[in-house]
């Protein structure tokens, strides 16, 4: 697969490119293990958006550096759709990939390890090891299913929240993240506006675009017509794979930008120097697709799938408020915003929208746009512009007053 | 004489600056504590001089993605990635004290229309800009029939940002037409080290530089 080989020499070449190597590299932060923190044991449960209970739930989270004495140094990174709380270093030594934001977290990093403390956990709703559909039900011994409630991203941040308060953390220095990751930044922000200092929403929108909504239930419309699916009740037969890994294509594309497919693989052909003429792969990009897809299978549990872009599908922060004006009207953080230039998932708008909304409260906010091909999954690339951004907001963040 | 000091210190590890005359200007009219944007900041020179000489809160917009990286790094907390032909939409009236151009205003497609929007927003406004009718300006075009170029307007006319340039007279009756009153008037004959002269005498004719304060006309004829 070439394209396989030319992204993991551009990883080599990036790594040696600033003088590391996997072995020595001192800006990791080694070896992590992920920890589970569990409450809402009933009759306590927790109370869901939709109306309904859940209980006990489980958060998976890791934590990379030291909490300050007097624990003003937290960051709270959330994670996109498909992320997790392994966010930064290696779980065993013959790991082949690092968490998913290791090129930001770690010592000497953006969100350096040496003088903050980064936690980073998995949603609710997810399959990381967080309460989700493929969770057993205590009631009944056996997997919720469909049965689990459907979740929010104000539940997930709520859950959060019972995190970072067990943690003792009572003002956290920093929320950050990108696509669903910044829409729990602003909830965040909205809601506990005494809780956070200062928010790093990147690529993300106030409320998700009706393109976005339509691509999201193409991606379930392919797992619910998976005979596989069943109803959703599949655990311990086979999986709804051909179903979840063509969501997974469709995701895929929308988060690269056409210029930048078309510079990865124009219309190069695969393991072949004519067309088939069939329909095997003929096209690079064919090839390509059906990987991330049957790679993602492996990963993802396509009952989260469901859940988790529903939440995001519900996300509308303005509403509750009247308008996404008067959401931010007692917002205190201050806010780095940043968008893609050629993301069209959740394109510049819409983060000029959240700008705008912050303005209008005469909050502080620092807005850029970065000039990349990349397209919404720019923010999980190697970049020089957001790492000094935020090296920089959190610097000059951390020493403001409040 | 300039209130406002030439060299500031930056931080506590002894960072200074060094402001140029057009900024030292520009900080002298400003009120200790007020709220100063600055529409087309660039690297947040003045807009950092500002939170440090006269503890402003400081607000930026740049079209320059480098510019706003640069901004951040000095750790200016309000700057906007922007373009100034959209307007200042995001800000509500009079919401400000100080809307400032520096150098900004004949790069823009339609200064009528922004100067009417920093009126809007703008308690005060503050505009500064290079005067096209400086004398060594003139004589490029009369003499040698070149456009001109000088410290102040340094590239080829085919590679100039500026296309909107102007003199200090047309500046005037564009106050006029815009109904902007002008409070002060700073003709300015700067040198490269940052030396620099009010001309008083003749001074579309020997100033390099104009720094105006203004006012919106409509908004103070209502009020009074």
């Amino acid at each position: 697969m070439p394209w396989l080989a030319s992204s993991r020499n551009n990883r080599k070449r990036a790594l040696t490119g600033r003088g590391l190597s996997m072995a020595v590299d001192v800006s990791s932060v080694g070896i992590v293990e992920t920890k589970y923190f569990t409450f809402a044991y009933p009759p306590n449960e927790m109370k869901l958006e939709g109306g309904r209970t859940l209980g006990p739930v489980t958060l998976a989270y890791e934590t990379y550096g030291e909490l300050s004495p007097a624990k003003d140094n937290a960051i709270l990174i959330l994670h996109a759709l498909s992320g997790d709380a392994h966010a930064a270093g290696f779980h065993k030594p013959s790991d082949k990939a690092p968490g998913w934001w290791d090129i930001m977290i770690g010592p000497g990093k953006a969100f350096d390890t040496r003088k903050y403390f980064v936690i980073c956990s998995n949603v609710i709703g997810g399959c990381k090891g967080s309460t989700g559909p493929s969770s057993i039900n205590p009631a009944t011994g056996k997997p919720y299913a469909l049965s689990f409630p459907v979740v929010t991203i104000s539940d997930m941040v709520n859950a959060q929240k019972e995190l970072i308060d067990y943690l003792g953390i009572e003002k956290l220095l920093c929320v950050v993240g990108g696509s669903m990751g910044g829409m729990q930044v602003l909830d965040w922000a909205v809601r506990f506006p005494d809780r956070v200092r200062l928010a790093i929403p990147i690529a993300t929108a106030g409320r998700l675009s009706a393109q976005a909504i339509a691509f999201d239930e193409v991606g379930r419309q392919a797992i619910q017509s998976d005979p596989n699916w069943m109803g959703g009740n599949y655990y311990g037969k086979a999986v709804p794979h051909r179903g979840l890994a063509i969501a997974r294509m469709i995701g895929h594309i929308t988060y690269l930008s056409e210029r930048s497919m078309h510079q990865k693989f124009g219309r190069k052909l695969q393991d072949k120097s004519e067309y088939g003429y069939d329909f095997l792969t003929d096209f690079q990009v064919e090839s390509y697709l059906r990987y991330k897809g049957d790679n993602f299978v492996k990963r993802f549990d396509a009952n989260s799938y469901l859940y988790i872009t529903k939440a995001m599908d519900y996300f509308d922060l303005g509403q509750a408020y009247g308008s996404l004006k008067q959401a931010f009207a007692g917002v205190k953080a201050r806010f780095l915003v940043i968008s893609f230039s050629s993301d069209w998932l959740f394109p510049s708008y819409q983060s000029k929208e959240i700008v705008t909304a912050i303005r209008q409260n005469n909050g502080a906010v620092i807005y850029t746009e970065i000039h990349t091909d990349y397209g919404h999954d720019a923010f999980l690339l190697e970049s020089e512009q957001i790492s000094s951004l935020v090296t920089n907001f959190l610097e000059f963040g951390a020493n403001s007053k409040k | 004489m300039i209130a406002t000091p030439e060299v500031i210190r930056l931080d506590a590890n002894g960072t200074v600056a060094h402001l140029t005359a057009e900024h030292r200007l520009i900080i002298d009219l400003i009120e200790e504590g007020s709220r100063a944007l600055d529409l087309g900041c660039g690297e947040g020179d003045l807009l950092k001089a500002l939170e440090i000489v006269k503890r402003v809160r400081a607000e930026g917009i740049e079209l320059s993605e480098a510019c706003i990286q640069a901004c951040v790094a000095k750790g200016l907390m309000n700057v906007h990635h922007g373009d100034l032909d959209e307007g200042l939409a995001d800000y509500p009236d009079k919401s400000v004290d100080y809307v400032i151009s520096t150098n900004t205003i004949q790069v823009l497609h339609n200064p009528m229309f922004l100067i009417r929007e920093m009126a809007r927003v703008g308690k005060k406004c503050i505009v500064s800009f290079p005067n096209f009718a400086h004398w060594p300006a003139r004589a490029q075009l009369f003499f040698k029939g070149h456009m001109p170029k000088t410290a102040k307007l340094p590239s080829e006319w085919y590679e100039s940002q500026n296309i909107h340039l102007t003199t200090i007279l047309d500046f005037r009756n564009f106050c006029r037409k815009a109904e902007m009153r002008i409070l002060r008037e700073m003709p300015l004959r700067t040198t490269p080290d940052g030396g620099h002269r009010i001309i008083h005498l003749f001074p579309n004719l020997r100033a390099d530089t104009a720094v105006f304060l203004l006012e919106d006309a409509r908004a103070s004829a209502e009020s009074t």
